[in-house]
């Protein structure tokens, strides 16, 4: 029964996954320098929400990736450079937490896919001329 | 062409489409792990969740002893669940510390009133800057810290009462 009952709870989380906590200082309001808020904000585009993991902080409702748009936008106001901010992030969660994931060897096939795709088409498109060559 | 190898583009989008099919029934692990492990605690100074209550910085963490330390919310319900696996770890003599997510004093003494207090400390991120310090993503979740502060074990989700040796060892295992 008690067990029942707390799978029940962890089922139920999603409806009461918030707190009661107004939003963090910086998480919808925009930097009063122009300059700052357009870095802020390149980097918030770039750094994925650790809840919905599609989206990126820029975009999520969560509360966490206020908490994430607070943290960029405070630390960019006390001076810090945004490779710095996406640098401590990636040590933290690895290059997942960027959209824009550095080019490692591991992602070179998926580059290389297409030419490589253009290249056995040709070479299909060229057995068939040559079937049907009388 | 030759006959056998005309089948092979079919085979080729059979072999893709069970491939997607395959993906979209097991669509794998999005468990988020913090790449801290074996690294030590970020510094950090908390204040006390609530009156009566020691707060919590990165030194107490690194007194000599290891520490569990629980990643909550009175706002966490899967938290709920795992009150009382808490209270079995502190049983076993497992210090814990903890660190209360944007959460207000009155709700964390109510939620400790009502699923019981394992903590020594607990200290108050409002906006989550301490979590995201350990590369935490969720609560509940907990780090097995040893004596002299360095991150040895991660558990994201709730701890269950299954994985209460699991956590024992890993804690002995930072001795």
């Amino acid at each position: 029964m008690k067990t029942l009952l707390a799978l029940l709870l962890l089922a139920a989380s999603p409806v009461l996954a918030d707190s009661n906590l107004p939003p963090a200082q910086w998480a919808n309001r925009q930097l009063p320098n122009e300059r700052q808020e357009a870095q802020a904000n390149a980097l918030m585009q770039e750094i994925r929400c650790l809840v919905c993991q599609g989206q990126s902080v820029a975009d999520s409702d969560a509360e966490l990736a206020g908490d994430m748009r607070h943290l960029i936008r405070s630390r960019i106001a006390a001076g810090e450079k945004p490779a710095a901010i996406r640098q401590w992030l990636v040590d933290r969660y690895g290059s997942w937490i960027s959209f824009k994931p550095p080019a490692s060897p591991i992602g070179w096939p998926l580059w290389a896919a297409p030419l490589l795709l253009l290249v056995a088409g040709l070479i299909l498109i060229r057995g068939r001329f040559r079937t049907f060559r009388p | 062409m030759s006959r056998s190898s005309r089948f092979l583009p079919l085979l080729i989008l059979v072999g893709m489409l069970a491939a997607l099919a395959w993906r979209l029934a097991n669509p794998g692990d999005t468990v988020i792990r913090s790449r801290l492990e074996g690294q030590p605690v970020p510094a950090f100074t908390l204040p006390a969740a609530l009156p009566g209550k020691p707060p919590l910085s990165s030194k107490d963490l690194a007194a000599g002893e290891p520490h569990l330390l629980n990643i909550f919310a009175s706002w966490c319900v899967p938290c709920i669940a795992e009150a009382p696996v808490l209270a079995e770890l502190r049983r076993r003599r497992v210090r814990i510390d903890a660190i209360a997510i944007r959460d207000r004093p009155e709700e964390v003494a109510e939620f400790l009133a009502r699923n019981g207090d394992p903590y020594d400390r607990i200290g108050s991120d409002e906006t989550s800057r301490v979590q995201l310090a350990l590369g935490s993503s969720g609560v509940p979740e907990s780090f097995v810290i040893d004596g002299r502060g360095i991150i040895r074990y991660q558990h994201v989700g709730p701890i269950e009462a299954d994985q209460v040796p699991a956590i024992l060892a890993e804690v002995e295992r930072a001795k």
